[in-house]
């Protein structure tokens, strides 16, 4: 199996994504709902990702 | 007043039953049984095909990155906490066991880094953490295909 090495940032975008999907197909009723939702969860997720690395960063000093 | 005391009473609300589809266990446990062992597989019984290969490709591909990453699974330390003499604490049993539940929830790709001795050793390092992290969320993100399967499946859910 060959070794996968990503960045803490891939790895999240990845995390993302993938979770992103899940959410989408399984909480919505229709195909446009579900891709709608979709894409939000993984704003989201980006969102909370760069929110809590600033707050990490300015936080660390 | 008196009168109108009571017909303010909460007790007068009657509240309206929830009506739970008739449907027999053999409906909807096959369906159940084939998404826990293969994610997706439920779907594709029920003819979701597209719900379906979305649900496979996302759980299989966050396993697969998560023993790419080398991550390591629960299986050792659940079994050796259960094996062990000395006293576990609360914490670490929580962790081994939520762990475990979430990998083995993956099903048959989990069961097969079983029986292929797949024994990652837990070191330090991102990579290898989050690989860790992504086997137990594949295992998570599998049951709520579950929950979804059961809900088609009871026709509670087109």
């Amino acid at each position: 199996m060959p070794k996968m090495s990503l960045t803490h940032f891939e790895a999240s975008i990845l995390f993302a994504l993938l979770t992103s999907i899940v959410l989408g197909i399984v909480t919505k009723k229709t195909d446009r709902e579900r891709l709608r939702y979709g894409l939000y969860c993984f704003g989201c997720f980006v969102f909370a990702m760069f929110a809590l690395s600033w707050l990490m960063y300015l936080g660390h000093g | 007043m008196a009168t109108k005391s009571n017909a303010a009473a909460p007790a007068a609300v009657k509240p309206t039953p929830v009506e739970v589809p008739d449907v027999p266990v053999s409906k909807w446990l096959p369906p159940v049984l084939l998404g826990w062992l293969i994610p997706g597989g439920g779907h594709f019984l029920l003819r979701k095909h597209a719900r379906g290969g979305l649900l496979a490709f996302a759980v299989i591909f966050m396993f697969l990155s998560g023993i790419m990453m080398r991550g390591a699974t629960f299986q050792k330390p659940f079994f050796d906490m259960m094996d062990s003499q000395q006293p576990v604490d609360l914490l670490t049993k929580v962790i081994n066991t939520g762990g475990f539940i979430g990998n083995i929830m993956t099903g048959l790709p989990y069961l097969m880094t079983a029986w292929f001795s797949y024994d990652q050793p837990d070191v330090a390092g991102h990579v290898h953490d989050y690989g860790t992290k992504f086997l137990v969320a594949a295992g998570l993100l599998n049951i709520l295909a579950l929950v979804d399967v059961f809900e088609i499946a009871t026709r509670k859910k087109d």
